[in-house]
């Protein structure tokens, strides 16, 4: 088994210990106290922050020498035994998204659109948008990233080979593309920024969801009727494995005529949406985070509120619409200034 | 006989209402249980306690059996008509008569359904719900009541005969009479503090009357409705894990469930736990008060809440409940029966335990799970077993798991619910022979002729 790339010098010698210090859960009181609880998830020692973390990426995005902290810490809390949830609700989602095996030779053809395991949003994939799209999905190809949130990096090592080998075995192999574009941005992180960490080789060219968005726009900038609207987005998790997409997100938005009102919880600020937490049976700590995302996403006078991701927008979703917010997928608004 | 027993019933209720024709007894004979078919000579379908009341003196006169029916749907073969005569088939009494919001009760007739009472809530009382059992729509509250049944309110109502407010009964002997508050001041609002005499219909397999009115409790219906699902893999725990959560007395309904279908949900122990309120902060104060009931294990890290996005909350919300419907139909072939057997709350982790050891011995499709009653007084635990009716294989190793399962559930200190003739006679040889000589006289002063359901609650 690869060991995830890091190298304990980078922190030793950090002067900011940004992973921990810009942490919005979990506390310290100087940057000493942070230097120290990082040695020791480092050395392999017992730390309060592996009892504490959220589990949301957010420190893989603040670190400064792209030192996989919170992989890192995902691979301490597996080793010592640290369950962020009771071992009743990780095992029984070990068998809820496991390969299923049920997975079967598909002709497609470019642009494949990876729809992970969420196959009530095939629909999403039509129009002009995805012209001549294909679709993949279900366990058989599930990119696994959500055991991150579980401290069960094993298997993540264990399926995430298998589900590459059965996108390349069943779909790709025998098709006119080598690209795969995410629809999920969990599916893109795991094959570039998980990948890479673990040392998983990745046989074909992931595109993001956004810059397969961008690139059709400019496609079709003579059927964009701009939406003059301002919109809140949420966000999620996984955008911290790519950060670098969020700007692409801007140009998205900026030609589609959608005004990203700048909130207090957006970009390196975000804040989850309570997903994760309730899943530890932290739901004191979930239902703050719902409140502090709708009072802040409230605050700016925005018609929509955007979600990237779908388990964000299951999390949130009915709250946001019950506040007077239409909650909308990225590829939904774009869709609506297609005149879709 | 026959003809003349037709033409008689057809002067009482008219000739579109009674059938002695093959079809008619064919479909009458049997229920989607495991029983075998045992024809009536004629069924009846009066539209009124008069009705009622002249079809049961005619009985008496020819010495006919009489088999009151609701929907049904008991499963467990009760509305068979075991020595012919008559089925009573309630449906048409179908009225529902009164609702008190006020006092909270609904008067309905013997046939009247619990969807017909449901919707009729929902258009003219929205502010009111009543308890509604995880069977088919069409089953009515008279026959849920009179088989002690139970539902989706029942860890805060009791069973359902427990929410019983009165009753208008015709006895075997024809007479009209009235049980409850409503013998005394025409309200349906209480059984006390009067002799509670609808203890002689509830229970007794339709042996000591027909119920052609009751009234039962109603309760509020929230605005806001959620549920949480436990989740632990030790059996043993179960019984405090439900006497800690039932603690709380927030939950409207608490269902524990154990399926090896879908295949993730298997060896695990999951509770289902309704509950709602009048608004989203009375409803977080409730969560909270559930959760922090079983804190201890989840710090443990050996139970939890599985997490729901509001979106997948819908399915365990539906009342009645989908589920069972869907087990139901899981061998194809239309067969479905359980056997419930009410016992203390303790005995959960043998139950489970027996269930299994069943399911594994006759080979057979099983979903295991029960229903608690009040603040966990008691539970109703079921072992549902599904089979194939057109397989006749299939029919007898359920009905043999379900024979073994009644003698497993007696052995636990259980006592199987709406028990079918032979699981009758099983709970006859372990009950105190005072209390069956009791019974046997009540049923001799009321039923002096032996037409009411003969063959059920005898030696």
């Amino acid at each position: 088994m690869k060991s995830i790339k890091f190298n304990p010098d980078l922190c030793v010698n950090c002067e900011t210990i940004d992973c921990l210090m810009k942490c919005q859960y979990v506390t310290f009181s100087d940057i000493a106290e942070a230097r120290e609880e990082k040695l020791k998830i480092n050395d392999g020692k017992d730390s309060r922050v592996l009892h504490e973390c959220l589990t949301c990426y957010s420190c893989q995005e603040y670190c400064p020498y792209d030192n996989n902290p919170f992989f890192l810490l995902v691979e301490r809390q597996e080793e010592k035994g640290v369950l962020p949830a009771p071992k009743p609700i990780v095992e029984e989602q070990l068998r809820m998204m496991a390969p299923k095996g049920r997975i079967t030779k598909q002709a497609v053809s470019g642009p494949v659109v990876d729809m992970c395991a969420f196959p009530m949003l095939t629909g999403c994939v039509r129009g002009k948008l995805f012209e001549g799209a294909s679709t993949i999905v279900g366990t058989d190809i599930f990119c696994n990233i959500m055991w991150l949130h579980f401290a069960k990096n094993s298997t993540i090592r264990e399926r995430v080979p298998q589900m590459i080998d059965n996108i390349m075995s069943f779909y790709l192999k025998d098709s006119d593309t080598n690209e795969l574009v995410c629809f999920h941005d969990e599916c893109y992180g795991t094959y570039t920024s998980v990948a890479d960490a673990y040392g998983i080789e990745v046989p074909f060219k992931p595109i993001h969801q956004f810059d397969y968005y961008n690139q059709r726009l400019d496609i079709l900038k003579d059927h964009i009727k701009p939406i003059n609207a301002k919109i809140v987005y949420q966000r999620p998790c996984s955008n911290r494995l790519c950060p670098q997409t969020d700007q692409v997100l801007d140009e998205i938005f900026e030609k589609i005529g959608a005004e990203r009102v700048p909130r207090k919880y957006d970009r390196e600020n975000a804040l989850c949406c309570g997903g994760v937490p309730r899943a530890h049976q932290r739901d004191e700590l979930a239902d703050e985070l719902v409140e502090k995302n709708i009072n802040d996403m409230l605050s700016v006078g925005a018609t929509y509120c955007v979600f990237n991701c779908p388990f964000c927008m299951a999390t949130l979703g009915q709250e946001v619409a019950e506040q007077g917010l239409m909650p909308i997928l990225v590829s939904d608004l774009v869709q609506i200034a297609l005149g879709e | 006989m026959t003809t003349d027993l037709i033409n008689r019933l057809a002067k009482i209720v008219g000739p579109g209402f009674v059938s002695g024709e093959a079809e008619e007894r064919y479909l009458y004979s049997m229920d989607p249980g495991t029983m075998p078919a045992a024809a009536p000579d004629a069924v009846v379908m009066p539209a009124n306690t008069e009705e009622v009341q002249q079809v049961i003196l005619l009985a008496n006169e020819l010495k006919v059996p009489i088999v009151p029916m609701g929907a049904g749907l008991v499963l467990s073969g009760l509305t068979r008509a075991l020595r012919g005569g008559i089925i009573v088939d309630m449906k048409r009494m179908n009225h529902i008569i009164e609702v008190n919001p006020q006092s909270r009760y609904a008067v309905v007739e013997g046939g009247a359904s619990q969807g017909m009472l449901k919707s009729y809530l929902k258009k003219h009382h929205p502010q009111l719900k009543h308890s509604m059992p995880d069977a088919p729509p069409i089953a009515t509250m008279a026959g849920n009541v009179c088989i002690h049944g139970s539902g989706h309110l029942s860890v805060l109502g009791g069973s359902h005969s427990d929410m019983l407010t009165g009753m208008e009964v015709v006895l075997p002997s024809g007479e009209i009479i009235r049980t409850g508050s409503c013998s005394v001041s025409g309200e349906w609002f209480a059984r006390s503090p009067l002799p509670d005499l609808s203890g002689l219909f509830v229970g007794w397999a339709g042996t000591t009357g027909i119920v052609t009115r009751l009234g039962i409790k109603l309760f509020p219906s929230y605005k806001h409705n959620d549920v949480l699902i436990f989740v632990a893999e030790d059996a043993d725990l179960m019984p405090e894990i439900i006497s800690r959560l039932t603690s709380t007395q927030v939950a409207e309904d608490m269902t524990p469930w154990m399926s090896p279908k879908p295949a993730w949900a298997k060896g695990f122990l999951h509770i289902n736990i309704a509950y709602g309120a009048h608004t989203k902060k009375e409803l977080i104060f409730k969560r909270n008060l559930l959760q922090a009931s079983v804190r201890e294990y989840i710090d443990q890290k050996i139970a939890g809440f599985l997490p729901l996005p509001p979106p997948q909350k819908g399915r365990f919300l539906e009342i009645p409940s989908p589920d069972l419907a869907r087990f139901a139909d899981l061998r194809k072939g239309g067969g479905f029966e359980y056997v419930g057997a009410l016992m203390a709350i303790e005995h959960f982790p043998q139950a489970y335990r027996a269930g299994l050891a069943i399911a594994e011995k006759f080979n057979v499709s099983y979903s295991l799970g029960s229903r608690i009653i009040g603040a966990g007084h008691c539970m109703m635990f079921f072992f549902a077993y599904a089979f194939n009716r057109a397989d006749a294989e299939d029919v007898k190793r359920a009905s043999d798991a379900l024979e073994a399962t009644n003698e497993a559930a007696l052995k636990i200190g259980g006592i199987p619910w709406k028990a079918e003739e032979p699981a009758q006679k099983q709970i006859i040889d372990k009950m105190d022979p005072n209390t069956f000589a009791l019974m046997d006289r009540i049923r001799s002063v009321l039923d002096p002729n032996q037409i009411m359901n003969p063959g059920n609650w005898e030696k």
